[in-house]
């Protein structure tokens, strides 16, 4: 053990002589590795970067949730037949508020999209949520300032609004938004509550940061028609354990405040986030493949310099291996020296290339919320190690496998 | 008896031709003996020296070192051999370029396996013994050819090798600097230690006590020298 140890000691401290001496042709080889493993580093942060949003943006919407409307969200199901499907109002959600027992909350979601002003600030075409009291249940929103608008002010329509983080920045810089009245279209309405940072861009307008919510009442008073749009219908159950059961109690309810027979299919969708995760594993898994290999050839092609640099530096030292060979070194003590030698050139490129993932993705950060993790930090070492070891192993084996005397001869 | 060669043969495929380069040579070599082996090129005697220094086995014969068939070794076991029972010196020094004195002659101690505070001493003494004790830390370019030889000559000592085999060692060295070498081979050869040297060169074939000719693959002549002391 101490032996092989010693010899990995040997073969560093070589290694390191034979690099400062080709210090132009050390720098140039690292180059490549440098580059492949700065661009694996990057993809995987990327890739966790996306993820790490996509769940923070997946938690807003809410594990125990289940959405009803007309549309599947993921479905093989023509888009005619369900765009032809019955409109889901109002009268649907009160109906089967009374009928279903199970859900912890129950809330209708009437969207409308309108330009919010205060002052001389203002926001186009923001998207305003119209529901109801219960909806703050379905999620897992923290205030800044203020509440939700409570179960009175729901029911009689109140002109009260809860809006989002980066919608309050935009309108309100400095000022503290709570109690001031903006407008939403050409309404006044009363700030009740600011949304604490959510934050997921890959909700898009979606994202909590970027809405605001009114009792549904005022959607239907001020900016929409009942009959233009389908409601949504937002389910929480009681907790994980209970999806199933809610899910079942909210089909069969769902069904007979549709009124359908027994023979008829359903004429609504019960959507969840898991369907959503799902689609978006298969969308992802199929980028980081594709990722992972288009970074993978770079990391080849700088293999592939390195195996060549190795041949050469092989070929040059010739007389050296000899030499070695002479005064009693065996194969597996040549191979060990180049293969470590190869592995250093390798690791000191891959730690510059990590340094420089680190440098850029603290630029990408401003854009995707994402930072090295230490997994990837072990992953990129552990890359550029094997990179090393692979790429070194031919020509270490012609090393070890040279013939003494032919070795001593070469000049 | 140390080297006990037995019907040795070395052939060479060059083209279609077959090139006998040892052709049924047998010799024994007895422990501290000093023994020059001459021939013009051409004649066998790097051959043989490459086969006594087991960098390379015999076509056919039986080869045994210190009592060890070594004739049929695998590459591995050749090292090993080599190691510890065989100090190269060449012609050209052949030292690690970018390694200084020290490290050189540690280097076979280091493939022998032994610690570091074992190398440093073993090393120290070997330079020591060569005069080199204050140049231990020069790289063999900061050092003149011949002492950088004894740089050489200390590596080669370090494992207390069965024998010492030196092609040409004075081949590169001015006459001066050879008688040196020469002086300190003959210093080697009091205190005990075998030496086998291959030269073309008649007076530096006379520090030895035994000269063995070869011409052709085949040993012409052995015979040995009586001194006057």
């Amino acid at each position: 053990m101490g032996k092989i140890l010693f010899e990995f000691k040997e073969g560093f401290l070589i290694s390191l002589s034979a690099l400062k001496a080709n210090k132009a042709r050390a720098i140039l080889t690292t180059l490549g590795i440098v580059i492949g493993i700065c661009s694996v580093a990057l993809m995987a942060t990327a890739i966790k970067g996306i993820d790490i949003a996509f769940e923070k943006g997946i938690s807003a919407l809410g594990a125990d949730n289940m959405y009803i409307g007309k549309f599947a969200w993921f479905s093989d199901q023509d888009f005619w037949k369900m765009r032809n499907r019955k409109n889901l109002k109002m009268d649907d959600y009160e109906k089967f508020k009374d009928l279903a027992r199970l859900p912890l909350a129950i809330s209708p979601t009437v969207m409308s999209r309108q330009t919010v002003r205060f002052g001389d600030n203002f926001f186009e075409g923001a998207l305003i949520t119209g529901t109801n009291d219960e909806y703050v249940k379905t999620t897992n929103f923290d205030f800044d300032y203020g509440r939700f608008f409570t179960s009175i002010e729901s029911k009689s329509s109140r002109n009260v609004v809860v809006v989002g983080k980066e919608i309050a920045n935009h309108l309100f810089e400095s000022i503290n938004p709570l109690n001031q009245d903006i407008k939403i279209g050409e309404i006044q309405y009363r700030i009740v509550g600011v949304l604490s940072e959510q934050g997921s861009n890959l909700l898009g307008d979606f994202n909590p940061d970027r809405r605001l919510f009114v009792p549904v009442g005022t959607i239907y008073k001020y900016f929409e028609r009942p009959s233009s749009q389908s409601i949504d219908i937002v389910v929480r159950a009681g907790n994980t354990a209970m999806i199933d059961e809610t899910k079942e109690e909210a089909e069969g309810v769902m069904r007979k405040v549709r009124g359908l027979m027994y023979n008829e299919e359903n004429d609504f969708a019960i959507n969840q986030q898991d369907g959503l995760t799902q689609n978006y594993k298969k969308t992802v898994g199929v980028i980081q493949i594709a990722g992972f290999f288009i970074t993978g050839l770079s990391l080849l092609v700088g293999a592939i310099g390195i195996m060549n640099i190795m041949f050469v530096s092989v070929k040059e030292r010739t007389k050296e291996i000899g030499i070695r060979k002479a005064i009693g070194a065996k194969r597996r003590a040549i191979l060990g020296q180049f293969l470590t030698e190869a592995s250093v050139i390798c690791l000191i490129g891959g730690l510059i290339g990590l340094i420089l993932a680190v440098l850029l993705s603290m630029a990408i950060n401003k854009f995707l919320p994402t930072s090295i993790q230490l997994d990837t930090v072990v992953l990129a070492i552990v890359i550029s190690l094997i990179t090393g070891v692979l790429s070194g192993l031919a020509p270490a084996y012609t090393a070890a496998r040279m013939d003494p005397v032919e070795a001593l001869r070469y000049e | 008896m140390i080297i006990d060669i037995k019907n040795i043969f070395r052939l060479y495929q060059v083209g279609s031709e077959e090139v006998r380069a040892l052709n049924d040579v047998s010799l024994q070599i007895d422990k501290n003996e000093y023994v020059a082996i001459m021939g013009p090129s051409g004649s066998g005697k790097s051959t043989l020296m490459n086969i006594l220094g087991c960098l390379d086995t015999p076509t056919s014969g039986e080869y045994e070192l210190k009592g060890t068939n070594v004739s049929n070794m695998s590459d591995n076991e050749l090292a090993e051999v080599r190691n510890r029972e065989i100090g190269f010196v060449f012609q050209t020094f052949n030292l690690l370029p970018r390694s200084n004195a020290f490290h050189n002659v540690e280097l076979p101690l280091i493939y022998a396996g032994f610690s570091s505070q074992e190398r440093k001493k073993i090393a120290t003494d070997a330079l020591t013994s060569v005069g080199l004790k204050e140049r231990m830390y020069h790289k063999p370019n900061e050092l003149s050819g011949g002492q950088r030889q004894r740089v050489a000559i200390a590596r080669a000592l370090v494992t207390n090798p069965a024998i010492i085999l030196a092609d040409e060692p004075t081949g590169n060295l001015d006459s001066r600097t050879g008688e040196d070498i020469m002086a300190l081979f003959q210093i080697l050869y009091k205190q005990g230690n075998t030496l086998i040297l291959v030269t073309h060169e008649e007076y530096i074939a006379e520090h030895a006590n035994r000269i063995i000719r070869l011409k052709d693959g085949k040993i012409e002549k052995d015979e040995l020298i009586h001194k006057a002391d």
